[in-house]
């Protein structure tokens, strides 16, 4: 196996692209990438993505993408995990690097959301979930969440304050993201007064659909200092997976696929958690940033959110989370979110965060869930100094 | 809308009246019915009839609707428990959203799913709603 | 002979009611089209929930009557709904709700319509089936979701609900069909044509030539042939479109009111059509001893009369508690305004 690094980086800012359709959207993130890589052609593309088939009424989006961006010819899929799409696409390059089969790969995370809006965009992204067990009831995705989160809330004597600084820390991080969604901070008052969706969870707890596209360029680590003297390497690339419905797990407050593939990567990594300097994780509700803290090794089981509270998760504690703003504020472009993790932990590493650049950023994980946590793939990226 | 026949009316028998499985190895019991006991890995066994009853595990109630079940709304959506050990998704009814707390017993009734427009096929299936005094 | 009896005597081995949670009262319908003046018909009416139509009800009904009846769903020869609420106009009720209690597929399933007594009718067939031993057990349901005109005087009391009834040997039964007899002519008291969404009727029409002369015609007839009167009747119950038809028809044929009384349930569920007769039998099961009369006449517009004389058996004792009583079903009510009550009924336009 050859050890990978990531040469290129790009994204579009994540919201409502009216004009740009899912084939635009993917060639401004890939094209971005190359040209921060200084490449022109890619062995292969992987494309993470959702909802193509279901919103825009388009699948086989391999080829379209790759012929688009004047790459025809080339190896090109899709591929599926529902949110985790994007994770799941970086890895298969990640794969393909990695066996030798392909040298230079460029991994793009798309989704093309406001094509279609209500309750058909509903029902499509409910589809990640159980259909005949769980879709048939009813069931949308932010309803998974509320039900897992009401039951947390029970069980471990919460109240819904204990949750605010997830989106509070998320909204002032994104703030100073140029690619963010929203970009202005929230107080802990805005997130307890937000309207309620599907009861515990609020406005403010749920991260918001929209269109985005986030690429990387990846090749073996001896090709990198070809193409570029900030590479970022890749010392880790998990993926686990659970029972596709919520009912169907042994413990429905615990994400067992985020701490199978959390323990993976630090095994391949030879790191233990405590090392690491930041961490991208997938808050498209706060109830998951909690249990991704807890599945990663950051806190005891019920025990999540005092990092959100006592501060852990700011970019100044212990453990900055969400440092772009994270799915709360920058957006949840579903298939396209694993990606903008990706990009945003080599901005980190490559010291390129802005106004929000940590101090100390040696080591980075991003995590990125796919449906109510049966697909999670967990990544730990290092800086090249 | 007729194209969704077959895979509604291949669980008839389960949506309807919650039949699932006892593992034959195990006697974990089942449900929804598989092919392999989510236990203990056997090929899992004949049919069981669950009672039912069982307690609210969590519950939320839904204020924006996926396609199709628009009619409905606001409804209460809940994983419940089962007595006989398996958890399950599951519409709540008869009850008031809002008024549903964990730990309440509820019992199986059949119910509207959803329908597949004016012309289309009813969907029925189970839901579960307070349990009901007998007198 | 015009009463019949079977062969093979058969009774009632087991018997489930259902009446919906939601309740509209009598005065918010008078709120809404008359700005309440003027007497109401009724107290309140059952409305069914968003997601309950003839068969859903008909298989709580039919699940209940299960319970106390004690036996294997897979040994009813028949599965038979009554309705004019049929959520299907092609494609069986009776299929699914055979289906939902397990007795598919050796069994007889299938639909009836005959307004109001569509029921009675599947229990009269089913005395058939069972005593001419073609089959151990009968499910004979009469279940209703009725729609009426808003504004009409009918929309005080069209309700819903529905009770089922398994028909088997005698020997078995917790109350013994001792005969039935059934009244019919044509009379178009009331109608529905099969694209109208609101039913048609006589209105003062509905009330002599229709259902009294049906109603008492049908018990008269039954009373005789038996050679008994009213008073060898512990309870009696009617078909109950509103309060004031089924006590009429009592006094017409001298029964008093303790004998009615625990039948009579319009006044506070409304008039559950096909379920009307056979709920207000299910209540009086509920509380009937051994060795007891019961006296029962359906009516169905169009028209028709359907007369039952039952003697309650030994077997009765502790079978009421098996599933939830008639009374329980009402006493578990949640009041709805005329809002609401629109859209539980689909008579919100939405296109």
């Amino acid at each position: 196996m050859r050890d990978i690094s990531i040469i290129g980086i790009g994204q579009t800012p994540v919201g409502e692209h009216w004009g740009r359709s899912l084939r635009h959207l993917a060639y401004d993130a890939l094209h971005l990438a190359m040209k921060d890589a200084g490449t022109e052609r890619v062995d292969a593309l992987y494309v993470g993505n959702m909802l193509s088939g279901e919103i825009s009424g388009q699948a086989h989006i391999g080829p379209l993408i790759a012929d688009f961006a004047g790459l025809r010819g080339i190896e090109a899929v899709k591929i599926e995990a529902a949110c985790a799409s994007g994770a799941a696409a970086f890895r298969q390059g990640v794969i393909g690097v990695a066996s030798g089969y392909q040298d230079v790969v460029a991994v793009v995370g798309v989704e093309k959301m406001t094509d279609d809006v209500g309750s058909r965009l509903t029902a499509g992204l409910a589809s990640a979930a159980d259909a005949d067990y769980e879709t048939v009831h009813g069931v949308t995705f932010v309803a998974l969440n509320a039900l897992i989160m009401q039951r947390y809330m029970h069980e471990y004597g919460l109240s819904k304050g204990d949750f605010a600084n997830f989106s509070v820390n998320a909204h002032a991080n994104g703030a100073n993201n140029p690619n963010a969604m929203f970009r202005r901070a929230i107080s802990k008052e805005t997130f307890m007064r937000a309207g309620v969706v599907a009861n515990p969870v609020s406005l403010f707890d749920a991260s918001p659909m929209a269109d985005g596209a986030a690429a990387a360029i990846i090749c073996p680590t001896r090709l990198a200092r070809e193409y570029t003297d900030k590479a970022v390497h890749v010392l880790a690339s998990a993926i686990a997976t659970d029972s596709l419905a919520v009912h169907d797990r042994k413990n429905p407050l615990w994400l067992q696929a985020a701490e199978d593939s959390a323990h993976t990567a630090y095994r391949q990594a030879k790191i233990t958690p405590a090392e690491l300097d930041f961490f991208e994780l997938h808050d498209a509700f706060t109830i998951m940033a909690a249990l991704s803290l807890e599945a990663a090794g950051f806190a005891k089981a019920g025990q999540g959110t005092r990092l959100a509270v006592n501060g852990d998760i700011a970019l100044d504690g212990k453990l900055p989370i969400a440092t772009m703003g994270g799915l709360k504020a920058r957006g949840h472009p579903v298939g396209a979110t694993g990606m903008y993790q990706i990009v945003e932990a080599a901005l980190q590493l490559r010291g390129e965060a802005g106004k929000n650049q940590l101090p100390h950023a040696r080591l980075g994980m991003t995590q990125n869930i796919g449906g109510s946590g049966a697909t999670i793939g967990t990544h730990i990226f290092k800086s090249s100094e | 809308m007729t194209v969704e026949i077959a895979r509604h009316w291949r669980l008839n028998s389960q949506r309807y009246s919650l039949i699932g499985e006892e593992c034959p190895a195990c006697h974990y019991k089942i449900f929804p019915p598989r092919d392999v006991c989510p236990h203990c890995a056997e090929e899992a066994g004949p049919e069981f009839h669950f009672s039912g009853n069982g307690t609210v595990f969590s519950h939320t109630t839904v204020h924006t609707p996926p396609e199709g079940f628009e009619a409905q709304s606001p409804y209460t959506v809940a994983l419940v428990k089962l007595d006989e050990g398996p958890m399950i998704t599951a519409q709540l009814t008869d009850v008031d959203n809002g008024a549903v707390e964990i730990g309440l017993p509820v019992e199986m009734v059949t119910r509207k799913l959803a329908e597949q427009g004016d012309e289309g096929l009813i969907l029925y299936g189970y839901k579960f709603r307070p349990q009901m005094a007998m007198a | 002979m015009p009463i019949m009896q079977a062969n093979t005597p058969t009774g009632i081995v087991g018997y489930g009611a259902y009446v919906p949670r939601y309740r509209v009262p009598a005065t918010e319908i008078s709120r809404v089209w008359t700005d309440g003046v003027g007497g109401v018909p009724i107290k309140e009416k059952a409305v069914a929930g968003l997601d309950e139509d003839t068969i859903t009800i008909s298989i709580e009904a039919a699940r209940n009557a299960l319970h106390r009846a004690q036996i294997n769903p897979a040994l009813l020869g028949a599965v038979w709904v009554g309705s004019e609420s049929h959520p299907y106009a092609v494609k069986p009720s009776g299929t699914i709700v055979a289906e939902a209690i397990g007795a598919v597929p050796h069994t007889q399933a299938g639909d009836w319509e005959f307004a109001c007594k569509a029921g009675t009718e599947a229990m009269q067939a089913g005395i058939g089936f069972v005593g001419s031993g073609m089959q151990p057990y009968v499910l004979a349901i009469g279940a209703d979701t009725a729609q009426s005109r808003p504004g009409d005087a009918l929309e005080y009391t069209a309700a819903a609900g529905g009770a089922a009834y398994i028909i088997g040997r005698a020997e078995e039964s917790l109350a013994e069909f001792e005969a039935t007899y059934s009244f019919v002519t044509d009379t178009p008291d009331f109608w529905r044509r099969p694209q109208a969404h609101y039913p048609s009727h006589g209105q003062r029409f509905t009330g002599e030539p229709a259902y009294f002369e049906h109603s008492v015609s049908a018990v008269k007839t039954l009373l005789m042939e038996l050679g008994r009167s009213a008073k060898d009747y512990n309870y009696v119950t009617f078909h109950q479109p509103n309060a004031k038809f089924p006590q009429r028809a009592a006094k017409m044929l001298g029964f008093e009111k303790a004998q009615w009384e625990a039948g009579l349930l319009s006044p506070v569920v409304g008039n559950t059509y096909s379920g009307a007769t056979m709920l207000g039998l299910t209540a009086i099961l509920d509380i009937a001893k051994p060795g007891e009369r019961i006296l029962c006449a359906s009516f169905g517009s169009g028209a028709g009369s359907d007369a039952f004389s039952l003697l309650v058996t030994e077997r009765i004792a502790g079978r009421a508690n098996m599933a939830p009583t008639t009374q329980a079903y009402i006493a578990r009510r949640k009041e709805v305004d005329y809002a609401l009550y629109t859209r539980y009924r689909g008579k919100l336009s939405m296109k």
